[in-house]
């Protein structure tokens, strides 16, 4: 069973819908974690130590974030900045993070057809996304394609953030319990285009 | 009684006429009172009758001078400074006096030559020492230096004073006036002499490590300031009378006292307490020093003085300079260095004295050397003012290297004034940033237990003009104001903007009526004591209840800003006359509470704007 520790960060949390929901599909599950970066430090005081700790002790990190302006919410940039040191998740003797999964979770106002070459953000998710993947390989974990929920500035049903939530709790289970195919969800523009494929069994 | 005081209006009064006019001038103040002396002399007004006991007497102000030298360098400083004092001041001592001896010898037998030779390799402490800390060079590196020397000097002059009686050469007639040095001690066999010594100055260690400690708190706790002065005051002439009875120098001694007590609490009170009564005696020095200049004997014999003078400030020059560059001084400090040092000083006069009491040196030969002595004294405030002109033409770029050095060897920028329940932790936060400011608390046994762990806090009044300057107010950048009492608080601040304009203030204030007191005065700096708290505990609270705690802490900067940008208001409000500042502050209370509502309200339509899922278009 692998551990999972999904650093989640939303700066008004109360008022996000569908990432209240997805947490909340995940939260309590046996071997996940939830470290919540605006809860923990609303001064942008990052503990760096700790963060290092967790995720030494996880094997797969997801980063669960709306996203604005293309990015995540400033905090995750500042973690990234502390926490990432050289010699520890990168650089020759920087080992700490190799091998682990890294995905991102990703809200999105637009929807699929907005992130298109002629939509009107003109790069895809998978586009927008490359530093994160870039920062992956880098530091040697394994990369996998975002789990992705769109178009939520078009208001999403209540049966439809159900949905989404339930696709996150299977996605999630799925990596703890090793059922899913990594090297086929890789090949995916979202890790979540097509979750029957990739998972085995139930 | 009548002519005493008369002569001590005399002495007061020619240096409260000539010293505010020396610097006027730009002379500084010693130079001021030697003129003073000249004027108030025999060859002037001949106001002064016994001038060589009143000499004799302000010779204290040296004494005190070193007291204070050692207040100000802790043994661990002394210790660093092991190289320059016994280098550079054993090689000026040394070379100076085998340079002086050697001319002299074409003139003079050898006992006669070494005897002068000696005398006059010593420089003025007084004087010195006096310009430097008036123009602020003595923590630069140069002071250092200088300051070195002179204490080898000081130090050098007991072996000059056991090794002199041995060159006599002459009859003593002994006109009924012994020397007090040396009288009671000599009676004793001689290991005896080393005991009793030796114990004088473990005497002198064992008062100033342990026993000072509870006598300066017992004295603080009555807090009655005359006791402390007289305290202080019976140390130092404690010691000079112990030091003169076992024969060693007074001056010696007190400066021992200086170090031990440098690490103490008390030091800063101690300082401020002695100053002016050193200041003083140390002006009237000065004064007959000026006094004695024999203008009948110069007149007559002008071209072998002016020769004698021009050789001693040339022959100890060149030594200077070449024992600058032995030890690769910087060129300028080089000079400095030399102009600082090329005079005679006070203890030639003493040694003069002595030589000729022990049958050493014939009047005429002594007559004339005084008098060049005391003329090369006279010059020296005259050379650094020639120092500073051509050093200011060619400084340029030197002067901002200049300036971070002094800071550099001050270390303390920050003054911190209290050191109660709110000092506390700030000096905490100030020095775990690297910042070590002087604290100063009227709390004796606060201060006690804060300096058992390790922080520098001293015992003293801040509110109290000469602490301030004690406390490094003139070299300061910033004052951190701790204390409760807001009347404390703005005598103090009138206080620095009076004498310290530089001075940057930071101040708490202990409520809002005091936070307005405190704008009034044109302080922008002001952080009222509780409201820290009153918000971080404030934010607990909304956390406890649930709060998101990013939110929580959002809420709390905000209302922080706002009551921010309230206070100017207010404080104008306040001045309108005290019934509608009530009523405002009533109106500003609810304003408070509807500005927090719509803050929030404000704050949640701000969020939902940026941070969900609206979409403006749709």
């Amino acid at each position: 069973m692998k551990k999972i520790l999904i650093i989640f960060a939303h700066p008004a949390r109360t008022r996000s819908k569908i990432n209240s929901a997805l947490r909340a599909a995940v939260e309590g599950l046996e071997n996940v974690t939830i470290n919540d970066l605006y809860a923990n430090y609303p001064d942008f005081l990052i503990d760096i130590k700790r963060e290092q700790s967790l995720c030494e002790e996880h094997d797969v990190i997801i980063f669960q974030h709306p996203f604005y302006w293309y990015s995540p919410p400033s905090i995750v940039k500042e973690w990234l900045d502390l926490v990432l040191e050289h010699g520890w998740a990168y650089g020759s003797k920087g080992k700490a993070l190799e091998g682990k999964l890294f995905l991102q979770a990703i809200s999105a106002g637009g929807d699929d057809s907005t992130y298109q070459k002629d939509g009107c953000n003109i790069f895809t998710i998978r586009e927008l996304t490359s530093p994160y993947c870039a920062m992956a390989n880098l530091c040697n974990m394994n990369w996998l394609p975002p789990f992705t929920v769109l178009g939520i500035h078009q208001g999403l049903s209540e049966e439809e953030v159900e949905f989404h939530a339930k696709e996150y709790r299977r996605m999630v289970t799925a990596l703890r319990d090793d059922r899913l195919d990594i090297e086929k969800a890789k090949q995916g523009q979202y890790l979540n285009s097509d979750l029957d494929s990739i998972i085995r069994g139930t | 009684m009548e002519s005493f005081l008369l002569q001590l209006f005399i002495f007061l009064a020619s240096a409260a006429i000539a010293v505010p006019i020396a610097k006027k001038l730009g002379l500084g103040s010693v130079l001021g009172y030697l003129i003073a002396g000249i004027v108030i002399g025999p060859f002037g007004l001949s106001l002064i009758a016994d001038l060589e006991e009143v000499m004799h007497f302000t010779e204290f102000g040296v004494v005190m001078m070193l007291f204070l030298v050692g207040l100000e360098l802790k043994p661990s400083l002394l210790w660093q400074m092991r190289t320059p004092i016994l280098g550079m001041g054993g090689m000026q001592v040394v070379l100076s006096s085998v340079i002086i001896s050697g001319i002299a010898l074409i003139f003079l037998p050898w006992q006669q030559a070494v005897a002068v030779g000696l005398t006059l390799s010593l420089s003025s402490t007084a004087i010195v020492l006096q310009t430097l800390r008036e123009k602020g060079l003595m923590r630069t590196s140069s002071g250092r230096s200088i300051f070195s020397v002179l204490l080898f000097q000081d130090l050098a002059v007991i072996p000059m004073l056991a090794v002199l009686p041995f060159l006599a050469t002459i009859a003593i007639h002994d006109d009924g006036h012994s020397e007090a040095a040396l009288f009671n001690i000599s009676a004793l066999p001689e290991y005896m002499q080393i005991i009793v010594t030796l114990l004088a100055i473990l005497s002198i260690f064992f008062i100033g490590k342990y026993a000072s400690r509870p006598i300066f708190r017992t004295i603080a706790a009555t807090r009655v300031r005359e006791i402390f002065v007289a305290a202080a005051l019976a140390l130092v002439v404690g010691i000079s009378i112990l030091m003169t009875a076992v024969g060693l120098s007074p001056a010696l001694g007190t400066f021992l006292a200086g170090v031990v007590l440098a690490g103490s609490e008390y030091r800063h009170e101690l300082e401020s307490d002695i100053e002016p009564f050193k200041g003083l005696l140390l002006g009237v020095f000065f004064i007959s020093i000026g006094a004695s200049l024999n203008f009948t004997l110069i007149g007559e014999e002008i071209m072998l003085i002016a020769g004698l003078t021009a050789g001693l400030i040339g022959f100890k020059w060149l030594v200077l300079v070449s024992t600058g560059s032995f030890f690769k001084m910087e060129k300028k400090d080089r000079s400095l260095f030399a102009v600082a040092l090329a005079q005679g000083g006070e203890f030639a006069f003493v040694l003069f004295q002595f030589s000729r009491t022990n049958g050493v040196l014939p009047d005429q030969t002594i007559e004339p050397l005084i008098s060049a002595v005391a003329i090369s004294m006279f010059l020296t405030p005259l050379m650094f003012l020639v120092y500073e002109k051509f050093s200011t033409r060619a400084q340029g770029d030197d002067a901002s290297r200049r300036t971070s050095d002094t800071i550099d060897h001050t270390g303390h920028k920050v003054i911190l004034a209290g050191f109660g329940r709110l000092g506390t932790d700030l000096g905490r936060f100030l020095i775990s940033a690297g910042i070590k400011p002087v604290i100063l608390d009227y709390d004796a046994d606060n201060v006690d237990i804060l300096r058992k762990f390790g922080f520098e806090v001293y015992y003293g009044d801040i509110t109290r003009l000469d602490l301030l300057e004690a406390a490094g107010a003139a070299e300061a950048e910033l004052l951190v104001i701790a204390i409760g009492d807001v009347d404390k608080s703005r005598k103090l601040i009138e206080l620095a903007g009076k004498h310290y304009p530089h001075l940057k203030i930071a101040v708490n204030a202990y409520d809002r009526a005091s936070a307005h007191e405190l704008m009034d005065m044109g302080i922008t700096q002001i952080r009222r004591e509780t409201f820290g708290s009153a918000l971080a505990l404030g934010q607990d609270a909304l956390k406890l209840l649930g709060f998101d705690p990013y939110e929580a802490h959002k809420l709390m900067r905000i209302f922080r800003k706002k009551d921010e940008e309230m206070m100017p208001e207010l404080h104008k409000m306040h001045h309108e006359g005290e019934d509608s500042y009530i009523s405002m502050y009533q109106k500003h209370n609810e304003d408070l509470e509807k500005l927090m509502m719509l803050d929030l309200n404000l704050n949640i339509e701000e969020i939902d704007k940026a941070w969900t899922a609206a979409n403006p278009e749709k």
